[in-house]
């Protein structure tokens, strides 16, 4: 990473001082975050590292969010949906004009990519921390983007849009295009009303299946043609342009593997790719920046073939990405500093021949979200939150805390886990353990999935593609199950969570050397042994635990072969828990988090987490009703509204028998058990007094 | 099975005595752990355990698997299981006699059918008191009405709150006669449960099964109860003996079920759906009893220095033969410390200060035969330790107070009677440990059943008895020689003696004595400390109470 010494400072300020356009540097020294979460705080911290104060900005939800904490100051922008917070540009620009920001950094998502919004800043006196308007604009219309980077001599996916959709036409199109080729229909998705033709000999079959799929599907026939890549890889390059008319690249990322649509897993730069076709892309996406006019941090985002390495341009995402962070760690460069200066109106710090490529670096996102459940997003408390040290090769990115809540309101995102390596291998492993020790409870993540994914063989060899979590499904999700030691590790750590508190509670009360307390789990001339029962998804598991003398124990799985245990509790500065545990001679650390409902452990095969029964009485006790087992009485004094069965119904547990009015209100009195009513014993009208039985059911038959 | 795996007590080095006043106090042990002596006695003791545990073992299994199974099919837990609910998770349970009724009636009645003992349910010393339905419908034979009461007195006696889990067909009716009508019979727990809610100790019942006629008062006399539904019945009569009497029909659940008691009778307070929520409930009514502690305990204590299990190979395994008490001492109190008073004085009886879990006590223990400086020395220290509020801790192996024309002129007697007095007055917290023998006079002095010690447990080797067996038969023998008025050979003495001996055999072992509740449990010699700090503590929770000694004949 740049550090920015005072010698730099001064040599920048002397080159600077020899130019002419000195007069256009507008000096900024508070700036207006118009973002939340992860993005927010990492952009606070490069300010605050500059000496540029920053001012942060709230929805309801967020009142208590991480951001706002680290900001010098915070402002209230509305209620928690994004449309009438976070997207406010019209409150936003209020705020930085109140605070005297002279900037406006966007993050990613929200405004980043308005034009209006880049427009207003403008309008108002206010620097907007991205590239001219016009460029956001241009880049956002994919017909236009397309028309000006093939200008500019970037290669772009071939295609035929045309209304004439004649046989001939449409086959002679594809030969220009080249082979193989996608039809797809102009309505279609979800793969209905798509065909890939690999060679001219099967167009005329799949043209007529894919329209007359489309036509039973969206009663439309009207296709498209695409040039079709096999396996296609997604691969960007990092570019940053100043106002001065320079531009550069700063390498390429990897993000390939995706799922719905969104990339979960970054790498940079992307593997297997040799050093010609690394700058060809650096070149082309330079070309492509200097075609807009671009200014500031931007993405030229490439399809590329994974087995011919010929790449086509996709799209340009005009704002600082979520992944930078991987670019920042193979090249030193804080883009987010660059950013500053650039909108400042300085030259980009560093020429395109000083930019140095090293190493390899990995982004992981963590989601609150459930792979196994087709990655549907989650929501909710963040009960227990432990991550890894940060350190020079290890970036946390984060914008919650643990008791933070991941609301619904925004992206279930987390954290972003950045590690970085000498070379991709080593970066791997770093990933894979700092992802071991990312332990989240209270919500479900994706930490299991990445980290089955980057122990996945192919994977590790880098052979990504944007269809690998698809074709790899079988293997990234294979059948979990628990091993004896887990479970043993769950028994122990159940035990040994229960005596702190018991010893916790005694501490509170000055008993804590009590026998009965210390002497925990003794019994006269035998051994206790617990019950500890646990739910694993939708499976019951019991394990027994035999306690024995001096904090050892012996567990059982089966009831019968019995294995010894023992360990200890460390508690962190945090309250977070590490069960040091040595079961049958094999001695292991695990992070574990237990609260009343739940017992999460983390091994060194990811989260395994435990729900504890719940006493079925808590449950049914809510539910109980004021008729008894043989009967549905009055619950109160009042009159009989309605009766709703008669002699001889049958009637289900929780059915409705009688409405009785009292006091003003509606009482429904309902069945406590399953029964065939033997009696009505009231007319409705009748004014009843309390207890008086209205039905009666027939006597349960004795089991 | 507990095997002795070479010897498991090298000490490589020769303890050190460190010259400062702060060990001063730590006992030095002599106890030889290579020497065959040592590893005898321990393979003695530990056959005794091995007979210990395995017996306990068969204790526990109650009424057997076919009522076990009959039991639990019902949606019931098992006595013990439910009690593990009950207290606090992970907390010790000090049960108390286990061997009751062990080896005294034809049919095999485990733990006499009823479950005792201490724990904690929100951090309150309570004592559980839980009917075991499978062994003979929980029905009361005479050993278990003395265990129940025997648990409401160690409740009264340390002020612990009381939870009955009633699950009993009440009086075993061919027993009657033993259960129903004197003073410490079946109707002492409801006089029992009455007054020691006059004196604010709780009393909680949760009906588990049925409670019939004199078990219909447990709940009905308790300060709170329980009930579970379609499981719990409470009547002064069943639906047999209604028919009888009235011809009136009905059913149980209507008769006496948890929803007429909950909702007509108010017999019951909380209607509980199954054993769990009983259990719960119960929790919360103790949570709720507004109890602070008479003590706690926080100051920080060493455990022993030495190895508790070194007891094994240290107590001999011939009785006759003795052991220095304050190698027991040193494997039991904190950091193996003892401040002994008048050590010079009276040697027979070792008395000192030590700690227990960071609790001050005092310990009386034996060192032979008591002579009149001993006894009095031992009223001496009973007496320091009433002035000061401190429990005493006993440690008997007694064979008695010394015989014989210069004991008698010296007023042996008069001297014994001092220390039987200071023991028998001292309304400080006592408790009883028999390490080895406890025969006549030496066992009032000692602190015996009889001088109420709050609780009193015994080693698995341990004897009790008037006198010796040998003793006993000699005496027997000589005078039958006498009446007989005629020459006994060697051989005749023998065969007179020897049914004698076995009788004392029999009648002084632990088993025996625990049987009959002449104790609260054998023990294991290693987990005396944990034993006595589990008792200690109980005790703990009672009110100081002063001392006024009767006359001391000087």
């Amino acid at each position: 990473m740049v550090v920015w010494s005072a010698p730099v400072l001064w040599k920048c300020a002397t080159s600077i001082a020899n130019k002419r356009w000195m007069s256009q540097i507008r000096r900024i020294d508070k700036i207006l975050i118009a973002n939340r979460g992860e993005i927010a705080c990492r952009v606070i911290r490069t300010a605050r590292r500059l000496g540029v104060k920053t001012v942060a900005v709230y929805s309801d939800a967020d009142e208590n969010a991480l951001h706002v904490a680290l900001a010098d100051e915070a402002y209230n922008i509305g209620p928690a949906s994004a449309s009438k917070s976070y997207l406010r540009g019209d409150t936003l620009l209020e705020v930085a004009r109140r605070t005297n920001c002279q900037a406006v950094h966007p993050g990613y998502g929200f405004l980043s990519e308005n034009v209006e919004f880049a427009e207003d800043c403008e309008k108002n006196g206010v620097i907007f921390i991205g590239p001219p308007a016009s460029a956001i604009r241009d880049m956002g219309i994919k017909s236009t983007s397309k028309a000006i980077m093939s200008d500019a001599g970037v290669p772009i996916i071939e295609g035929y849009h045309g209304e004439d959709q004649n046989d001939a036409k449409l086959k002679e199109e594809a030969r220009k295009i080249g082979y193989p080729i996608m039809i797809k229909a102009v309505r279609g998705g979800g793969g209905k009303g798509m065909r890939i033709a690999r060679t001219e000999a099967d167009f005329d079959e799949a043209l007529q299946s894919a329209r007359s799929e489309s036509q039973k599907a969206f009663a439309d026939s009207v296709v498209l043609l695409e040039k079709f890549v096999d396996e296609p890889r997604h691969v960007e390059v990092q570019v940053f342009g100043d106002t001065h008319g320079n531009a550069v690249y700063l390498f390429e990322r990897d993000c390939s593997v995706q799922r719905r649509h969104q990339k979960i897993i970054e790498e940079a730069p992307a593997p297997g790719l040799s050093s010609d076709l690394r700058s060809e892309l650096g070149l082309a996406a330079v070309r492509a920046a200097k075609a807009v006019g671009y200014v500031g941090a931007g993405t030229v985002e490439f399809i590329l073939d994974r087995r011919t390495h010929s790449f086509h341009f996709m799209e340009m995402n005009t704002r600082l990405q979520v992944e930078h962070p991987i670019t920042e760690m193979i090249t030193g460069v804080d883009l987010v500093e660059w950013q500053l200066k650039v909108a400042s109106g300085e030259v980009i710090p560093l020429k395109q021949e000083d930019i140095k490529l090293s190493g390899h670096s990995f982004e992981a996102r963590i989601y609150a979200e459930d792979p196994r459940g087709g990655f549907l997003p989650g929501a909710g408390p963040l009960l227990y939150l432990r991550t890894p040290n940060a350190a020079e090769d290890v970036r946390i990115e984060t914008g919650v805390r643990q008791g933070d809540e991941v609301s619904v309101h925004y992206d279930p995102m987390i954290a972003k886990l950045v590690v970085w390596g000498k070379d991709r291998g080593e970066a791997l492993t770093k990933l894979h353990s700092k992802l071991l020790e990312y332990n989240i409870a209270g919500l479900e993540t994706n930490v299991n999935f990445l980290l089955d994914l980057s122990k996945h063989p192919e994977f590790v060899a880098g052979n990504v593609h944007t269809n690998f979590i698809r074709d790899h499904n079988d293997s990234l999700f294979r059948e979990e199950t628990l091993e004896d030691s887990q479970l043993a590790n769950a028994a122990l750590a159940v035990v040994l969570t229960d005596e702190m508190d018991l010893l916790k509670e005694a501490i509170d009360k000055s008993d804590h050397y009590n026998p009965f307390v210390v002497e925990s789990g003794f019994r006269v001339n035998h051994k206790f042994i617990r019950d500890i029962k646990l739910k694993h998804k939708d499976q019951e598991v019991m394990v027994k635990i035999k306690y024995g003398e001096s904090n050892e124990y012996s567990v059982s799985t089966d009831g019968k072969v019995w294995n010894p245990i023992k360990g200890d509790l460390t508690e962190n500065e945090n309250g977070n828990l590490t069960l040091n545990v040595n079961y049958n001679g094999a001695v292991t650390k695990v992070n574990i988090f237990r609260n009343d409902d739940i017992l999460a452990i983390f091994d060194q095969n990811g989260k395994y987490q435990f729900s504890f029964e719940q006493p079925s009485f808590l449950l049914e006790e809510g539910e109980q009703q004021y008729g008894t087992s043989n009967k549905a009485v009055a619950p109160m004094p009042g009159v009989i509204e309605k009766i709703l069965v008669k002699t001889g119904d049958l009637v289900k547990k929780g059915d409705s028998i009688f409405v009785l009015i009292a006091m003003k209100m509606e009482y429904i009195v309902k069945a406590s058990r399953d029964a065939q009513i033997e009696s009505v014993l009231h007319q409705v009208g009748d004014n009843v007094p309390k207890d008086t039985v209205v039905v009666k059911f027939l006597e349960e038959e004795s089991k | 099975m507990l095997t002795r795996k070479g010897n498991i007590f090298l000490r490589y080095l020769t303890p050190v005595r460190y010259l400062n006043t702060r060990s001063a106090s730590v006992i030095q042990t002599k106890c030889d752990t290579n020497s065959e002596k040592f590893g005898k006695n321990y393979d003695h003791m530990l056959q005794l355990i091995t007979t210990l545990k395995q017996r306990t073992n068969k204790v526990l299994q109650g009424g057997g698997e076919k009522t076990i199974k009959k039991h639990t099919s019902k949606g019931k837990l098992l006595a013990r299981d439910r009690i593990n609910l009950l207290l606090d998770k992970n907390t010790a349970f000090l049960e108390l006699s286990t061997f009751a009724a062990f080896d005294m009636y034809d049919d095999v009645i485990n733990s006499a059918g009823i479950i005792t003992g201490i724990g904690r349910i929100h951090g309150n010393e309570c004592m559980i008191v839980a009917n075991d339905a499978t062994v003979k419908g929980g029905t009361y034979y005479p050993m278990t009405v003395k265990k129940h009461v025997r648990a409401q007195e160690i409740a009264q006696e340390n002020k612990l709150p009381c939870i009955y889990l009633v699950d009993s067909g009440g009086a075993n009716l061919p027993h009657q006669s033993e259960v129903f009508p004197d003073k410490q019979h079946f109707g002492r727990i409801f006089f029992n449960q009455a007054n020691m809610s006059s004196e604010g100790i709780p009393q909680v019942a949760i009906v588990l099964g049925s409670c019939t006629a004199g078990g219909a008062y447990v709940p009905a006399m308790a300060d709170e109860s329980v009930i579970v539904k379609q499981q719990g019945t409470i009547f002064l009569a069943g639906p047999p003996l209604v028919k009888a009497a009235t011809g009136e029909e009905v059913s149980a659940e209507d008769l006496g079920g948890a929803d007429m008691h909950c909702s007509i009778s108010g017999v019951t307070d909380h209607y509980a759906l199954n054993d769990e929520h009983a259990i719960h409930l119960a929790r919360e009514i103790i949570k709720n009893i507004n109890k602070t502690p008479e003590n706690v305990f926080n100051e920080p204590f060493e455990t022993p220095l030495y190895n508790s299990e070194e007891l094994y190979g240290i107590i001999d395994q011939d009785l006759t033969k003795s052991f220095d008490v304050r190698e027991v001492i040193a494997r039991i109190f904190d950091g193996s410390k003892l401040n002994e008073f008048k050590k010079k004085y009276g040697e027979t009886l070792v008395c000192g200060f030590a700690k227990l879990y960071g609790k001050t006590v005092g310990v009386i223990g034996n060192n032979g035969v008591l002579f009149s400086e001993s006894a009095v020395k031992g009223a001496h220290f009973v007496q320091l330790c009433t002035q000061r509020n401190i429990p005493i801790i006993f440690l008997q192996n007694i064979t008695g107070f010394m015989v014989g024309k210069q004991a008698e002129t010296g007023g042996i007697a008069k001297h014994g009677a001092k220390l039987v007095t200071a023991v028998a007055c001292a309304k400080v917290p006592k408790i009883t440990l028999i390490i080895g023998g406890s025969y006549g006079a030496g066992n009032y002095g000692m602190c015996g059943r009889s001088y109420s010690p709050r609780f009193l447990y015994m080693w698995p080797n341990a004897k009790i008895s008037v006198m010796g067996g040998q003793q006993a038969a000699g005496v027997l023998s000589q005078v039958a020689i006498k009446s007989k008025k005629k020459e006994w050979i060697k051989e005749d003495i023998e065969e007179f003696e020897r049914p004698i001996i076995k009788q004392f055999d029999k009648e002084s072992s632990a088993y025996f004595s625990s049987a009959r509740l002449w104790d609260d449990g054998i023990i294991d010699p290693k987990e005396t400390r944990k034993v006595l700090g589990l008792s200690l503590a109980a005790t703990l929770n009672s009110k100081k109470t002063n001392t006024t000694f009767g006359v001391f004949r000087m």
